[in-house]
């Protein structure tokens, strides 16, 4: 059984359609890569899937479990987690509070506040630090440290080297590397295709709300998902991966 | 002036209680509560109509009446302010208004216009005082207002800042959609933060009923006093709520001093001196309150 199972998935913002029924799957320990021009509804469906958007019709099946009508924080519970974009770190507080916060949902598990300082030790130092007082990668650091501290079975990651230096960047991804190679199942929604391609295991390929190309990181060419990016080409390599 | 002094700190203390639930739930959920008056009022009939028909002491009333303010506020948040809140700023605001309307109404059918007080069910606790250095006489019930004014708001500190419900109520308060996604019921949190409001109203409304007299409608002059604090120390802020609470006492107790009918005046100045200082150094001015043209040209 697939970890999670996007079955013909509507979204709507007002009288815009987000995303138009999508459908796709992930298995456990999986590396799923969304990619897409702005404004293609990667980040809808992302935050569809954390329980942020109410879905218009079709199914979000996590764990077995139909997520429909779940509010975010039950699906936290779960074991859903979303790094947002943007980070929406909770400036007021310290790097600490923000991450014993999300210890909220009560999810037992290996994630404790000094794995995550081991994990981005960069953040060792600023843990009593105020969130908002943070550099860009700090604060990069915290929100996903924030997700892991539930403990979650999905991460979600959207869009995590936005606004970050190219230096700040590689640390990031190095840290994700990690998390991947413990077996921790990711969605990464990425602008940077060679970045995306590069740490999954699958990609999909979104263009006005659709799935335009999905398949096997190895298997697809940087052209195809350059060409599918730009609208220039249509459910080419591989179809929507099982 | 000593004593005056010392009369408006302690009285201060009254009125960082009584703002306390005020500047709480407003920094949380954004509502201000204009039936905030109206229930520390309906909290002290509470306990009168236990002290006086069931011969329970106000202090032991509150075992009864505190859980009581914790359920309404509860209630009032998950029934009332929750939905009314999903209709902009302004309608939570004409619906607590509309609530104190009906609490005052309620009250005076039930207890008729008399003036009623605390103070015949805590003995001589109501007129007792220490004799300080300098013949200064400071009653104990004062005393008593204060200390707990500044355990509560302490309490209140450390339960926002040392526990993980404290820390909820902060992230929902911050950014309520972003709460969620980490895991935290907001909904839960704001009707958890309306109950711990509500539990401050009704220490609040005990106070008000034992140092003073209160009828069905003084709920509105217990609110300005609240609102005036709450402005004076910062909304929002705990700590500033004590040093807000004491600057309005202390400029009614000098208000007073001045002219034998300055007392409500005292504090009404003080309050529009810091409201159009922090409207100043917000960039807002009395421009900006009032709407009119910056008179640059474009």
């Amino acid at each position: 059984m697939s970890l999670l199972s996007i079955e013909d998935l509507v979204v709507r913002h007002g009288l815009l359609q987000a995303v138009r029924g999508v459908s796709f799957s992930v298995e456990r320990g999986e590396t799923l890569a969304l990619v897409g021009a702005n404004g293609a509804g990667k980040t809808t469906l992302l935050r569809a899937i954390a329980g942020a958007h109410q879905a218009a019709s079709g199914r979000v099946i996590f764990d077995g479990t139909d997520l429909s009508g779940v509010p975010s924080h039950e699906r936290v519970r779960k074991g859903v987690a979303l790094v947002p974009e943007g980070r929406r770190l909770f400036v007021q507080m310290t790097v600490e509070e923000n991450l014993l916060l999300g210890r909220t949902a009560g999810r037992r598990g290996d994630w404790s506040v000094e794995r995550v300082l081991e994990t981005f030790p960069n953040l060792k130092p600023r843990r009593h630090a105020k969130a908002g007082h943070l550099s860009g990668g700090e604060q990069q650091a915290t929100a996903i440290g924030r997700a892991l501290m539930s403990n979650p079975h999905l991460l979600l990651l959207d869009e995590v080297s936005l606004g970050l230096s190219p230096l700040v960047v590689d640390r990031v991804y190095a840290s994700l590397r990690g998390l991947i190679n413990s077996g921790t199942t990711i969605i990464l929604v990425e602008q940077d295709l060679n970045r995306a391609l590069s740490v999954s295991n699958k990609v999909i390929c979104m263009l006005e709300g659709r799935v335009a190309l999905a398949g096997d990181s190895k298997n697809v060419s940087r052209d195809e998902v350059t060409r599918a990016y730009f609208g220039l080409h249509r459910n080419g390599a591989g179809g929507v991966p099982a | 002036m000593t004593n005056q002094i010392v009369q408006g700190i302690l009285l201060g203390g009254y009125y960082a209680l009584i703002a306390c639930g005020l500047s709480f739930m407003f920094s949380v959920m954004r509502i201000i509560n204009l039936a905030h008056g109206s229930l520390a009022v309906l909290s002290a009939f509470a306990l009168w109509l236990l002290a006086s028909r069931f011969h329970v002491p106000p202090f032991y009333g509150l075992a009864i009446v505190l859980p009581l303010m914790a359920v309404i506020g509860w209630a009032l948040q998950r029934f009332l302010l929750e939905r009314s809140a999903r209709g902009g700023a302004l309608l939570p605001i004409l619906t607590t208004f509309g609530l104190a309307i009906v609490i005052d109404n309620v009250l005076f059918e039930q207890f008729g216009a008399d003036t009623r007080s605390l103070a015949p069910f805590i003995g001589s606790l109501s007129y007792d005082s220490w004799e300080w250095p300098g013949s200064i006489y400071v009653g104990k019930l004062a005393v008593i207002i204060f200390v707990t004014a500044v355990v509560l708001l302490g309490g209140l500190q450390l339960f926002l800042t040392r526990t993980g419900l404290g820390r909820s109520i902060r992230a929902t308060s911050e950014d309520p959609d972003t709460a969620g996604l980490v895991g935290v019921d907001a909904r839960r949190a704001n009707a958890l933060a309306a109950a711990i409001a509500m539990v401050t109203v009704g220490l609040a409304g005990a106070f008000l009923g034992m140092r003073a007299t209160f009828d069905p409608y003084a709920g509105a002059t217990q609110l300005l006093f609240a609102f005036e604090a709450a402005v004076i120390g910062g909304a929002g802020s705990l700590w500033g709520t004590l040093v807000g609470g004491i600057v309005l006492a202390l400029a009614q107790t000098l208000g007073a001093k001045i002219h034998p009918q300055g007392f409500l005046i005292g504090g009404h100045v003080a309050f529009l001196i810091v409201l159009f200082i922090r409207l100043s150094t917000s960039g807002l001015g009395l421009r900006g309150l009032l709407h009119l043209p910056t008179g640059k040209t474009p």
